[in-house]
């Protein structure tokens, strides 16, 4: 591991002013923030994360989960993911995001694991993990041997010439559904992106993940509150009955009325470059009675535009199965 | 920037970027001269020599690191340790001892739960962590729970009968 200096942040304000240091908030950053470390820890071993400083950011006191006066749940950027998912708020409300947690990782990483830190996780790629391969994500410009190489595991929609790694995170899938909006201080005050627009797609950049700048700190995120009636669940399919990434995951969220679809929202995991929303997929559920055949066509504009690689073919008929069996497991 | 807290002072070595803390582990403060990149796990095993926690992947991947901290189960070899500072630090050796076993160490004695040992301490630090935690009560509840900890020997029933046999164990006492 790289030498670094590792500093606590005693305030919010002091954080901001440490990641400002760094020239940028996405791959090769020289300052990175501290959470759970179960990424960029692991990472740091690698070599693939590289920072010369790492700040951290466990006592801040950004650990609260509770329900704001507006309704909306606040989830506090360190609050541990076993917290969160054990949450009788989110036990209640939330049902696909509970779920969608604990589908992840292992107890003790979600011990761990930070809200903050899972939205901001790294593919699981291989090639991006080995320093001994070209990696445009690690090392733009270096080229993509997962397009022609090993790529089952990897993405067949929002992929680019350059990258088709992978986002591996459940939570952030979930989220997806529940309207989230990450709060993030920065060094020109607080803002809030909405988290349908927080990641972005690799195109030429592939090392570009996502809207942090320098300095941003992610400081809680909040989700919506459920409509009266409205049921969810999180279906994900894998290689193991536990602990693994997915091969595809959907969360699903539906209310219905007089036997017709009143609201549906779904997202997809483990076939995206980043969690996968498509709110035309959605409208076009509202007012139908659920049958197959409706969430199928809805599975299909979902996944309009999936390009499949070498071995990641199975990938599209499996979403498709995913969704119908996810929907129908709330609605029958 | 502040330095670490009061515990946690920057010695004026500028070749290594030594730091001296105090961790608390097994109920005892430790003062240790540490570089920052140490994981917890090298910290308990090579500085304190407290070498019942194992290193398996090193990458929060096998799980026979598992130690408690702040009464929680987390990989050791994700945990930097300059970073724990103030935290209760839990390994095997503060669970029990020869002649004074744990509950859970005296089950997996009985139960046969290992062939060769190595990712034995991380299943016993995981299996009371889980004494705490809302597992249901069927052995596959407790195999979900246990995912984390890897076994190559594959002492898998052994281990969920030692597991649920304390589990029974403890509840009824």
């Amino acid at each position: 591991m790289q030498p670094f200096d590792l500093v606590r942040a005693p305030d919010q304000r002091t954080a901001v002013a440490e990641g400002a240091a760094s020239h940028t908030a996405q791959q090769g950053a020289s300052v990175r923030f501290l959470a759970g470390g179960t990424t960029l820890v692991d990472l740091m071993k690698l070599g693939v994360e590289r920072p010369g400083r790492v700040v951290d950011i466990n006592r801040l006191g950004l650990d609260d989960i509770h329900k704001q006066a507006n309704g909306d749940l606040f989830i506090g950027a360190t609050a541990r993911n076993s917290d969160l998912a054990h949450h009788p708020l989110v036990r209640g409300s939330y049902s696909a995001l509970s779920q969608a947690i604990l589908a992840g990782a292992s107890t003790q990483l979600r011990n761990a694991a930070t809200t903050a830190g899972n939205l901001l996780q790294r593919t699981r790629c291989m090639y991006f993990r080995d320093l001994a391969s070209a990696c445009n994500k690690r090392a733009p410009g270096s080229g993509c041997p997962a397009i022609a190489g090993t790529n089952r595991m990897l993405a067949i929609l929002g992929t680019s010439k350059a990258c088709i790694a992978t986002n591996p995170s459940d939570m952030a899938v979930a989220m997806m559904v529940y309207d989230a909006v990450v709060h993030i201080q920065g060094v020109a005050g607080d803002r809030q992106i909405p988290l349908m627009d927080f990641y972005v797609l690799p195109g030429e950049r592939p090392d570009i993940e996502n809207v942090l700048e320098p300095g941003d700190l992610v400081t809680h995120v909040t989700l919506s509150s459920p409509s009266t009636g409205e049921r969810s669940t999180y279906l994900k399919l894998r290689d193991r009955a536990s602990y693994e990434f997915a091969l595809v995951s959907a969360a699903v969220a539906i209310t219905l009325a007089n036997g017709a679809i009143a609201s549906a929202r779904f997202a997809l995991g483990g076939i995206g470059t980043r969690p996968w929303r498509v709110t035309e997929a959605e409208r076009a559920l509202v007012g139908q009675a659920p049958s197959d055949k409706v969430f199928r066509n809805a599975a299909e504009i979902c996944l309009r535009g999936a390009r499949p690689q070498g071995q990641n073919g199975f990938k599209i008929e499996l979403a498709r199965r995913c969704i119908v069996h996810a929907f129908k497991q709330i609605t029958q | 920037m502040t330095d670490l807290g009061e515990n946690i002072v920057a010695t004026d070595d500028p070749g290594y970027g030594r730091l001296t803390v105090t961790l608390k582990v097994n109920g005892q403060e430790r003062e240790v001269l540490i570089d920052p990149r140490m994981t917890l796990l090298d910290c308990l095993r090579e500085v304190l020599r407290l070498i019942g926690t194992k290193k398996g992947c090193d990458h929060g991947q096998c799980g026979a690191c598992t130690i408690h901290i702040n009464g929680r189960r987390v990989n050791s070899c994700l945990a930097l340790a300059a970073a724990h500072v103030g935290d209760e630090i839990v390994t095997i050796e503060g669970l029990g001892v020869p002649g004074r076993l744990h509950p859970m160490q005296a089950a997996f004695l009985e139960n046969d739960a290992y062939q060769c040992g190595y990712c034995t301490s991380g299943q016993i630090m995981s299996a009371v962590a889980l004494l705490r935690e809302p597992c249901g009560m069927s052995d596959d509840d407790v195999r979900e729970f246990m995912s984390g900890n890897i076994c190559r020997c594959g002492a898998y029933p052994n281990i969920v009968k030692a597991i649920q046999r304390a589990r029974r164990a403890l509840r009824g006492s």
